[in-house]
């Protein structure tokens, strides 16, 4: 089936936030902090703009608490007299003008009595420096199996490592926008987002209203890939403020620079393996050390934390492995959600290390993965036994045959020690994702969805999942339709509305298309059910009887979360099943660097992915491809640079995305084992293809100079100091 | 009391093949004059800054970022936006995977329909090289130059 919202994007007429008709109306603004840490002493009103045409509003503006709540209740919608971050909002302001209402940020100064800041996350603070706990730690995990002391004693060979990476920012295309008005005594938000119950669930204690006085309706997102999961909520809170203070609409669109230095992003982090190894390369205890910059509020770190300790030791097999994760408080714009959710960052160390550990062992690094990789039997590091029938193996030699992995390095090698000064290489990655919430999280998500008969035989999903560009109407259509046997044109989904739809869970986590996609079928069944559809006759059929027995009636199947059976999780000791299912994967990557730029090129990439049954081969390609994109670019060019806890290259001029002439084509390969508890056999597909990017990639650097790069952005500034000058 | 420099202009021009008179201001952006006053929100703003590609429109027959055009440089010109393409011609990128989340896509497929127009530009460059100028977040735009090589395609047959 073809992308259901395909034409009316490709012609310009997807009605975004920005883009709906509006008058009367005005234009919200964020007064940001200048400093990074301090209390603010004054805020100066210069004379550039008539005050008295705007509204405003600041912290004693919220008619309840002061936070946008999601896990904690910390992180304050309006700074009320102390800052914690460089651009933490202060103030708002609101003018019928947009260029009026931005020109008056520049009027505005917030004057602030810095404190000495804590930028470090590598390091544990100086006492002047502690603003969370007793050491900032914003939180810390372990996972424990066998005896890693005794193991790494014992171990012929310990090789150890140390990984680095950077901050990285969504971009998605369209940035963070949001609507709000007064509809009677309902506060109404459209916008762009992922989730809309997060929003109700943010704005509730803040505005101190209920569910019923607060409508939260998501516009068609343009891109949202984590970076609008959390923090459309603040988006949706200042412009609800402004909105009820004027009692006009107001609407609040952040442009490109102020939503590049001002919102989440992905935790930076530094990772530690210490490995014991035999000579053989049989892999005898994993030490490993998470350590990750969460930024001045807490977010959903814990839960990036989380993820990365549970993915840290890679898709092997160990007995004796040790993870210790901590999440930092910094004074730095808090990091939140992003496309892996800390896997990446677990995964580019541990995939990093693997090579690092065959070049010691002057080992083949696809032959230490392949003695290693978890067998169905074996156990996780948290004691997840693996037993999905999915034939990992097959994933990498398909891998390698499609990159014709062994005729290229013996290419590479000749044609490397020929040339000047262009080096070729290639490596790979194999790696793994939990799909869906991580252990009991999908039984406390409580996921419902409803699917509707019409009078006239037409079907309508109704859920709070969203469409941002990952194909979710697509696929929720094409279920409905398969398990009704209807033509997927009589089937729509309804627009994701609070007032009208259930909470299906959060749009995230590689969950819609395994969790609530299986939700869409059982509600398809229920609908039957109470439709009285026989079995093998037409659903439409019975649907129309229905409401001419029932008229004015609605006829709605409906469906609820259930665990798959099994699943066993223990959250105290992180142990157990972490995840009902994981897609597993690997990458090949060839790439070209120049001696004289420093400049990384990649020529080639090659992903095979089991994301179980492929519902949709171009929806699923395509969200292979733009996730393999966003990983190298992630590896070789999106650097943050900062400033005293500021970011400061805030523009697509200095913060470099890929262009179509910076990749290569990225060809991709499904390799099905369906997971009998996802929709038609589904797993995630969203996040899985990232994961393992970046450590491909600098594999095939690697391969290429002869050296181990451990840092990322791997720019020509680090390659240059890597390889030193003596190289040439 | 106005110093001049802020008085507003009256500029005609044709805009999708209409003729078109406006009052402008001498520091408006052709994009916002397009969204937000004549009602044409195809168009996108991406970056503001020339470099996305998302406002990508047509002036005399050339794309150009319409955020960096000053809205009364268009009088007496040409001015083509994505509202002016024919539907009918999206078939390939639709089957191809070229949208995915929509932001860039107006903008993708004025300059990949430029390329359709103007295959001559294919002797010298590829369709990859010819349509870097567009940023895409979803798709490592492989999705975006199979739709453009369909389009071409169907152009050579047709």
């Amino acid at each position: 089936m073809l992308r259901r919202e395909g034409l009316s994007k490709l012609t310009g007429q997807e009605r975004y936030v920005d883009d709906l008709p509006l008058e009367d109306f005005l234009w919200g603004a964020t007064v940001r902090s200048p400093a990074p840490r301090g209390r603010i002493s004054n805020i100066v009103f210069g004379d550039g703009v008539d005050w008295s045409e705007f509204v405003i509003v600041d912290h004693t503006d919220i008619p309840g608490r002061n936070a946008v709540y999601l896990m904690e209740y910390d992180q304050p919608a309006l700074a009320p007299g102390y800052v914690r971050h460089v651009h933490e909002p202060v103030l708002l302001l609101a003018h019928p003008s947009r260029e009026v209402a931005r020109r008056a940020l520049r009027e505005v100064q917030v004057i602030v009595d810095v404190d000495p800041p804590a930028l470090d996350f590598r390091s544990l603070p100086s006492p002047d420096l502690i603003q969370y706990g007793e050491d900032n730690v914003l939180k810390r995990l372990s996972i424990q199996k066998g005896d890693v002391e005794r193991a790494l004693a014992e171990s012929p060979i310990v090789v150890e490592g140390v990984y680095e990476t950077g901050a990285q920012e969504h971009v998605y295309l369209e940035t963070q926008g949001m609507l709000a008005y007064l509809d009677d005594d309902v506060l109404v938000i459209k916008g762009s987002m992922q989730c809309p119950y997060y929003v109700v669930k943010a704005l509730k204690p803040a505005l101190n209203r209920s569910e019923e006085e607060i409508r939260v309706i998501q516009t068609p997102t343009g891109g949202g890939f984590g970076g609008k999961e959390e923090f459309p909520s603040m988006v949706a809170l200042h412009a609800g403020l402004l909105a009820l203070k004027s009692r006009v609409p107001v609407k609040l669109i952040y442009d490109r620079t102020e939503d590049m230095v001002a919102t989440t992003k992905r935790h930076p982090s530094q990772i530690r393996h210490r490995t014991g190894v035999d000579e053989n390369g049989h892999l005898i205890a994993q030490e490993i050390e998470v350590v990750m910059d969460g930024g001045a509020y807490v977010t959903l770190t814990p839960v990036v934390l989380s993820r990365a300790i549970i993915h840290a030791a890679g898709l092997y097999h160990c007995d004796n492995v040790r993870i210790l994760g901590r999440a930092m408080f910094t004074n730095s714009v808090p990091y939140g959600a992003f496309r892996g959710f800390g896997n990446p960052q677990a995964h580019f160390a541990v995939e990093r290390h693997m090579d690092v550990i065959a070049d010691r062992l002057r080992m083949d690094p696809v032959e230490l993965r392949r003695i290693n990789m978890i067998r169905d039997g074996q156990t996780t590091a948290t004691g997840q036994v693996i037993g999905d029938g999915v034939d990992r193996l097959q994933i990498v030699d398909r891998a390698l045959a499609l990159s014709n992995y062994e005729r290229r390095r013996r290419e590479h090698w000749l044609r490397n020690s020929e040339h000047r000064y262009l080096r070729r290489g290639i490596g790979m990655s194999a790696f793994y994702h939990g799909a869906g919430f991580t252990g009991s999280g999908e039984v406390m998500l409580d996921s419902r969805l409803h699917v509707e008969g019409h009078p006239d035989g037409k079907v309508q999903v109704l859920c709070a999942s969203t469409e941002m560009g990952q194909g979710q109407i697509t696929i929720f259509i094409q279920l409905a339709a398969d398990r009704l046997g209807y033509d997927p044109a009589e089937i729509s989904i309804a627009e994701p509305d609070t007032h009208r739809v259930p909470d299906s869970g959060p749009t995230v986590g590689s969950r819609t298309a395994m969790v609530v996609g299986r939700l869409v079928e059982r509600a398809c069944d229920d609908l039957c059910r109470q439709a009285g559809a026989a079995r093998g006759a037409p659903v439409k059929d019975a649907i129309i009887a229905w409401h001419s027995a029932h008229p004015g009636e609605r006829l709605l199947g409906k469906a609820r979360y259930e665990p798959p059976p099994g699943i066993e999780w223990d959250e105290e000791n992180y142990l157990g099943d972490a995840y009902g299912a994981f897609g597993w994967a690997a990458h090949v990557a060839e790439v070209e660097v120049d001696l004289r730029t420093y400049g990384v090129r990649v020529l080639d990439f090659v992903s095979v992915q089991d994301v179980g049954t492929v519902l949709n081969e171009t929806l699923a390609r395509g969200q292979v491809q733009g996730g393999v994109a966003q990983g190298i670019s992630w590896a070789l060019l999106e650097e943050c640079v900062w400033k005293d806890g500021a970011m400061q290259n805030g523009q697509l001029t200095n913060y470099i995305i890929p262009t179509s002439g910076d990749l290569p084509p990225i060809r991709v390969e499904f390799v099905e084992f369906p997971y009998e508890h996802g929709a038609q056999g589904a797993k995630g597909v969203g996040e899985l293809p990232l994961v393992g990017a970046a450590p491909a990639v600098l594999n095939a650097v690697a391969a290429a100079t002869g050296r181990q790069p451990t840092e990322i952005p791997l720019t020509p500034e680090r390659l240059m100091a890597l390889l030193g000058n003596g190289d040439r | 009391m106005s110093d001049g420099r802020s008085d507003p202009l009256r500029i005609s021009f044709t805009l999708n093949g209409e003729p078109t008179t406006v009052e402008v201001s001498p520091s408006e952006r052709l994009l916002d004059l397009l969204r937000y006053r004549l009602g044409l929100t195809g168009t996108k703003e991406g970056c503001a800054e020339g470099e996305c590609g998302a406002c990508t429109v047509y002036l005399d027959g050339l794309p150009v970022d319409s955020c960096l055009v000053p809205a009364y440089q268009v009088r007496g010109r040409l001015v083509e936006t994505i509202e002016s393409l024919d539907p009918k011609g999206m078939a390939h990128y639709h089957a191809r995977g070229t949208t995915q989340c929509g932001a860039c896509t107006p903008g993708v497929v004025m300059t990949a329909e430029w390329i359709v127009r103007h295959p001559d530009r294919l002797e010298t460059h590829t369709v990859r090289e010819l349509m870097a100028g567009n940023l895409c977040r979803c798709t490592g735009y492989d999705g975006i130059i199979e739709g453009v090589e369909g389009a071409l395609g169907d152009r050579e047959a047709g």
